[in-house]
């Protein structure tokens, strides 16, 4: 942990594009032209109000943003303690927060001229999402996905296929999204200059990181107001789940500067941290570089990257955004791992008290709401980012429910 | 200071030929006949050895140097082997220049600075960094040039007028003109195109200019060589390796050979490529 605690959280990355020592640009020469060249357009964009303009009203009027903020007052009751909201991002347009950035980064490749699409995804929803801003905007669109990954999130593939995108599965390593990434960076470096990169978490070279988090925080800002009319004040804790790590950075970071607000992201902690199968980079990791920054990742004592596992497979990478590195770094966010069988608990648990079928990624953050709020007094507030709906893991939760079953 | 790189460019010159550098995946398929590989190098015409490190994840190289780093990983390569290697080689040959080449991360992990030490202890000349642009220069470049290590930068097609003086700066023994945007193992490039753009940027530099990518045949070596200061060949000696090996992916007596009678047709066609 850091000795100096810096006046503000909220100014990363530097001109370099560091968060401490954390982020970066470590990509191939033949990349960095590019790299430079989305930088200008996204430092220009920021500062246009037109282009803000447009992008707040495709939030408004295609995703259906502001997304609520509800009060879950069954869970709440059940758990005794704190009050928990969810923010309701799994209601957007295409079923989770992936969509927020999709529009940003489609209107920066609009501006850049790019005439071709690519993406890489692990559940399906980046890629779901990345397909629909594609047809909206009408480019071609091609998307890396991990096999097995193509297997257990089937729905979201067939939804790809009918918004027009062509699906390519990854077969290298164990087929998850980290494979998926590798391919898309291949497929990115041999058509740079057609190819706008349309990456789906707060990671990859600068600006990558920055853009998607400030195209994510349409969340926390909006949180912001809606506490302030739902409680007339801000909470006590927030909870979201990170595999990459943007849904948790867009809920986190107008928050970093309140200091009485404790922050908490929830890694996958898959079958335990005393296995290979988890994906606890920032828990059970350390710095390297891997898909353009400086981040903690999974690796063996050589430098390898490892390949880690979770049930979720939007959880499922071996890195972590650059930002949440140096949040942890600097202790102004605590990350927890959560196991897949807590996930598949607290999943159940809010379909039954609230009607709500959540994805398994917030299903993580979820399990840690339900360690916390019984602590809690009942006038405490927390909200949790719940990021995606879980339409698409029905298959992957009857499968593990009935292993689990015969398990027991 | 002059590097044996450096050396060996200027006996070229006044050889009047490109040179042949040679890439091969270091303990592919396995420390002893990679080893041997190495050691066999020079005599079949190498004049410049790159040896791979291996990395999990090579976002750069298609599917022959994927597989051989998989390969070597499999066999229990690890990067302190890969610098045994170069002592091992330095033994019997001292001016035969060898760069190390891969991904940031393995050398991250073994410690940046102790890396260079070492690297330079065994006897290495310099290193090819594929995901350290000269953005990057503070992490491995400035402290290779400071131990009197060569830097080789990678430029490509998309290395333009405003570009390119960035990518010379700090880049010493070569440059590696990556002659296609892709990755390793792409379809060859048109020499011509070639010719115009390594003239292009020769108007900025003194230093020689390797061309690589895609480069597989003796033809296509003095074709390349005839545009360059050197070409380079890697996928087509990793497949030699592989075509070589038995159906448990394991070496057999022909596949030291296999790579050392291709890099002998190759040394034919650079030698044609003189003037």
């Amino acid at each position: 942990m850091s000795e100096h605690k810096p006046n503000s959280f909220r100014n990363g990355p530097d001109e370099q594009g560091m968060f401490g020592i954390f982020g970066g640009r470590f990509v191939a020469e033949t990349l960095m032209p590019n790299i430079l060249e989305l930088n200008d357009a996204w430092e220009k964009a920021k500062k246009d109000p037109e282009f803000q303009k447009e992008l707040q009203d495709l939030n408004t009027h295609y995703t259906g943003r502001p997304s609520p903020l509800y009060y879950a007052e069954r869970l709440s009751n059940h758990l005794g303690g704190a009050k928990v909201y969810f923010k309701r991002d799994e209601l957007n347009h295409t079923g989770s927060h992936k969509i927020n950035n999709c529009l940003g980064q489609i209107l920066l490749a609009r501006r850049m001229g790019k005439t071709r699409i690519i993406a890489e995804t692990g559940a399906g929803q980046h890629g779901v999402a990345s397909a629909t801003v594609a047809a909206r905007f009408g480019y071609p669109c091609e998307v890396y996905m991990g096999a097995k990954d193509v297997h257990r999130q089937a729905p979201n593939v067939f939804r790809m296929k009918l918004l027009g995108a062509e699906v390519h599965p990854v077969t290298a390593g164990a087929g998850t999204l980290k494979d998926a990434m590798n391919e898309a960076l291949r497929d990115w470096v041999t058509n740079v200059e057609d190819t706008y990169y349309l990456i789906g978490t707060a990671a990859g070279p600068h600006p990558y990181p920055e853009l998607v988090r400030d195209f994510q925080s349409v969340i926390g800002n909006e949180v912001r107001e809606q506490m302030m009319a739902a409680e007339g004040r801000l909470p006590d804790m927030l909870i979201a789940a990170v595999g990459g790590g943007s849904n948790a950075i867009g809920l986190f970071h107008p928050f970093l500067d309140d200091e009485g607000i404790e922050i908490i992201g929830v890694e996958a902690g898959g079958k335990g941290l005393d296995t290979e199968e988890h994906c606890a980079s920032l828990t059970a990791g350390r710095p390297g570089v891997l898909h353009g920054n400086r981040t903690y990742l999974l690796q063996d004592d050589e430098g390898q990257i490892l390949e880690g596992a979770s049930i979720s497979a939007g959880l499922d990478y071996p890195g972590i955004g650059p930002e949440h590195s140096w949040l942890q770094e600097s202790g102004r966010v605590s990350y927890v791992p959560i196991g897949d069988v807590e996930a598949l608990d607290a999943f159940q648990l809010l379909c039954k008290l609230e009607g709500i079928i959540p994805a398994l990624e917030p299903s993580h953050a979820l399990a840690e709401v339900i360690k916390r709020a019984p602590t809690m007094s009942k006038d405490q507030i927390i909200v949790m980012n719940l990021c995606g709906r879980g339409d698409k893991d029905v298959h992957t939760v009857s499968e593990a429910l009935g292993m689990l079953g015969e398990a027991t | 200071m002059t590097t044996r790189i450096d050396t060996r460019f200027e006996a070229l010159k006044k050889e009047g030929r490109p040179a042949l550098v040679t890439f091969l995946t270091g303990g592919d398929p396995d420390y002893d006949t990679s080893l041997a590989i190495i050691k066999g190098l020079p005599a079949a015409g190498s004049d410049v050895i790159e040896i791979g490190m291996p990395f999990s994840d090579p976002m750069a190289d298609g599917p022959s140097i994927q597989a051989a780093g998989l390969r070597s990983l499999a066999n229990g390569h690890t990067m302190e082997k890969t610098l045994s290697m170069v002592k091992s080689f330095r033994e019997d040959d001292n001016e035969t220049p060898i760069v190390l080449m891969g991904y940031y991360n393995p050398i991250y992990s073994y410690g940046a600075e102790k890396f260079l030490d070492d690297a330079k202890e065994v006897g290495v000349d310099g290193f090819i960094i594929v995901d350290l642009p000269a953005e990057m220069d503070d992490e491995l470049c400035i402290p290779s040039i400071e131990r009197g290590l060569n830097f080789i930068r990678l430029a490509t097609p998309t290395t333009d007028e405003k570009r390119l003086p960035r990518v010379l700066t700090n880049t010493s023994g070569f440059l590696y003109y990556v002659s296609i945007n892709g990755i390793t193992g792409m379809a060859a490039p048109d020499p011509q195109d070639v010719a115009r753009s390594v003239a292009h940027i020769k108007a900025s530099t003194d230093i020689p200019i390797c061309v690589g990518f895609g480069v597989r045949s003796a033809e296509q070596a003095e074709a390349i060589g005839r545009a360059a200061d050197g070409v380079v060949v890697g996928t087509a000696l990793v497949n030699a390796v592989a075509d070589s090996l038995d159906d448990e992916g394991l070496a057999t007596g022909s596949t030291v050979s296999a790579v050392t009678s291709l890099v002998a047709e190759l040394a034919v066609g650079v030698r044609a490529a003189g003037r």
